[in-house]
């Protein structure tokens, strides 16, 4: 960046614990090393490998199909008259969005270390690169729930302009946590083997094989801590309409619990990330 | 106006190093102490501490009060051995990690260029791998599109700047690095150790480049093992000893005093310390066993080396030598070459290696020593873990001083036979 971009009297002090009054700047200032930064795992995921766009299909397509079979035709689990396919699928994509935006994240700092130990950038950069990459496979995986819908003859309500809301708010949910567990990483690098149980705990805890609605009322406050119910219940009801309505003082928790997660992210992030040059 | 643009006071970093007490040598030790770990982890992931239960903790000062003063346009070079401390102040001064103590304030932008190359991706074209790298740098599109012809000219890559970087060549890669980071526009410039790459044309083009750079009137940091380059591209010197700041001043006179204490590495450097094995002391002997840093061209070289092991198996000593030019001349590995590898069994060990006499030439010569896994990947790396020089090299009792600074070489070539001229018919009789 050339020094007109800035005053010219940036005076800059390097001191222990300081707290970097100008980092908020800085991020801004370097937004463009955060498009950059997505563009290439973007790019690289679609160079390496031909499987790299099938994957974005077949993965929430296969689990949509054994969650169906399972949760719909097993377990008989009532659909309130909703295909139960299209009813799977519509929590399965909140939910890999978060997951892959959680587990991309987590690595994420680790796997940029010869940037963090030779360069210098706000290191929040580099986990929230990682949700560039998760939307596009989000956009990818969104032209399946228009086939099932289509296929199922769905049709959705004025609740489906709102869809980008929900969107919004299931990348505001995973950044929280996101952002801690890349710091931890960091730290203690066999947490990375905790991730994949975090994210298989995580997904039958949530509302994903099946719809909130079967979760006995006086339980229902109580699931909604899981910020990840009101997000997939959002989903749903945008998606489906009428017939799968919102919670809402349940949806009013989860969006209390969601800021408390990423402010908590945050925080834990910015006090771990001065060391990360030392620790990597 | 020579007003000043980096002023150091008192800087100083700390290092916790941990020892680990128990060493996961079997699997089994392995996953219940990942048991034992995983529970005081979750107790220390709560409170916000670091550490596992177990370890002992060292403290390693890297830095201690340093304090300098640079001026706008001044052009500066940090010398020092190895583990002196000069790669920490450049990460404190490039803002990737903090001091401890002290501070420092800078007047303007600083880009720092502690390797070339940083975040290129193999996948990448070179086009794509070009805006990367810029944008990592500092340099927004607009530079670098601006940028973008002189940078692919300078680095001789146009026919294959769409190609992925996986297929360049080493130099090829080096040079399009290079040539990014040679094109950067910065007030303050902190440069790593980049003029160790391609070839001898190209690294004088590199030198040259770099002295345009330097006469721009931009303030320049400069850390370098190459002495060549320090003393052409810079005037002032501060040399760095244990973390400690020893001289600062002309460059010639710091050239002196570092070279002074060269080779009397007696005091305990920290070498950090790799997976399995942890490289402790090395030194050069001389005939009576004693350490020294002169060597007689034409004795063996003897090299005492000082080794902690897990036990784990297959690893082995390697050393690579290299030339005043920091370029790699000669190599042995124990492993490949001797099948001989570390005792197998948990503790520190003391070997002295003995290696063929070799008529090295009169220059300064510096050895990397690294424990690694035989063919497979290496464990600790101590780069210039020796230094040593050779006063003189008169192969055959000539009277002629045959020197690295000639050009021709590093190394004499001894005759194995003496050489006899037999007559030939020639052509015209036959």
């Amino acid at each position: 960046m050339s020094a007109a971009d800035h005053p010219p009297a940036t005076r800059l002090i390097l001191e222990a614990g300081r707290a970097d009054r100008q980092y908020w700047y800085d991020l801004w200032r370097y937004r463009e090393l955060f498009f950059i930064l997505a563009w290439r795992d973007v790019a690289v995921r679609y160079k390496q490998t031909v499987i790299g766009i099938a994957w974005a299909f077949v993965r929430p397509f296969m689990t949509m199909v054994i969650f169906t079979i399972v949760f719909g035709h097993i377990a008989k689990l009532s659909g309130d008259g909703v295909p139960y396919a299209v009813l799977v699928y519509a929590g399965l994509l909140p939910w890999t969005l978060f997951s892959s935006v959680f587990g991309d994240a987590s690595s994420s700092v680790m796997s940029n270390s010869n940037l963090i130990s030779k360069v210098y950038f706000p290191r929040l950069i580099v986990p929230l690169s990682t949700v560039v990459v998760a939307l596009i496979d989000f956009a990818v995986s969104l032209s399946i729930l228009v086939a099932l819908m289509i296929w199922y003859r769905v049709v959705p309500g004025w609740q489906i302009l709102l869809l980008p809301v929900f969107v919004l708010l299931a990348l505001l949910v995973s950044i929280g946590p996101a952002l801690w567990s890349a710091a931890t990483v960091v730290k203690y690098r066999d947490f990375r083997f905790v991730v994949p149980f975090i994210l298989q705990f995580g997904l039958y805890a949530s509302p994903v094989g099946f719809s909130s609605a079967i979760v006995p009322p006086e339980w229902r406050l109580l699931y909604n801590l899981n910020p990840m119910v009101g997000v997939i219940d959002g989903f749903r009801w945008c998606v489906v309409g009428g017939t799968s309505p919102i919670y809402l003082p349940g949806f009013l928790l989860s969006l209390v619990v969601t800021a408390v997660l990423l402010w908590l992210g945050v925080w834990s992030f910015r006090r771990t990330e001065r060391a990360f040059a030392d620790l990597i | 106006m020579a007003d000043t643009v980096i002023r150091a006071e008192g800087v100083g970093k700390k290092f916790i190093i941990g020892h680990r007490v128990e060493q996961h040598a079997l699997f089994r030790d392995a996953m219940v102490n990942g048991v034992r770990r995983f529970f005081s982890m979750g107790k220390s992931v709560l409170k916000g501490s670091g550490g596992i239960a177990g370890d002992e903790f060292e403290e390693f000062w890297a830095l201690r009060d340093v304090n300098f003063e640079i001026k706008r346009g001044e052009l500066v070079s940090i010398i020092g051995h190895n583990g002196a401390g000069k790669s920490t102040l450049l990460k404190i001064l490039s803002r990737i990690t903090e001091p401890t103590t002290g501070r420092i304030e800078i007047d303007g932008r600083v880009t720092s260029l502690l390797e070339v190359g940083t975040g290129f991706h193999p996948e990448l074209t070179g086009r794509e791998n070009v805006f990367l790298n810029g944008a990592i740098l500092g340099m927004t599109r607009a530079e670098v599109r601006r940028r973008f012809d002189e940078i692919v000219a300078f680095a001789g890559v146009e026919k294959f700047i769409d190609t992925p970087v996986k297929r360049y060549s080493v130099g090829m890669y080096a040079r399009l690095a290079f040539a990014v980071a040679a094109h950067l526009e910065a007030e303050i410039l902190v440069i790593d150790e980049v003029l160790a790459v391609g070839d001898a044309e190209f690294q004088a083009r590199c030198l040259d480049r770099m002295s345009e750079v330097a006469n721009s009137g931009r303030t320049v940091l400069f850390v370098s093992h190459n002495l060549a380059a320090v003393t052409a591209l810079t005037r002032r010197a501060l040399v760095l000893r244990a973390g400690q700041l020893t001289f600062d001043g002309p460059v010639q006179a710091a050239l002196a005093h570092y070279t002074a204490t060269l080779g009397k590495t007696a005091e305990r450097l920290n070498w950090g310390r790799g997976g399995d094995s942890t490289l402790v002391s090395a030194d050069l002997l001389d005939a009576d066993g004693k350490p020294t840093e002169r060597f007689v061209p034409g004795m063996p070289l003897n090299v005492r080396v000082v080794v902690e092991t897990t036990g784990m198996p297959g690893l082995c000593l390697e050393f690579t030598m290299r030339d005043e030019l920091n370029l790699p001349i000669a190599f042995y590995s124990a492993g490949i070459f001797n099948q001989v590898t570390l005792p197998t069994e948990i503790g520190r060990f003391e070997c002295t290696i003995v290696l063929e006499p070799l008529v090295l030439a009169a220059g300064q010569y510096a050895i990397d020593i690294a424990t690694s896994f035989t063919n497979v990947h290496a464990d600790h790396v101590v780069d210039n873990a020796l230094r040593f020089f050779v006063e003189t090299c008169s192969p055959g009792k000539s009277s002629f001083n045959f020197r690295q600074s000639l050009g021709t070489g590093s190394f004499a070539m001894a005759l194995a036979k003496p050489i006899e001229f037999k007559p030939l018919p020639s052509a015209s009789t036959g």
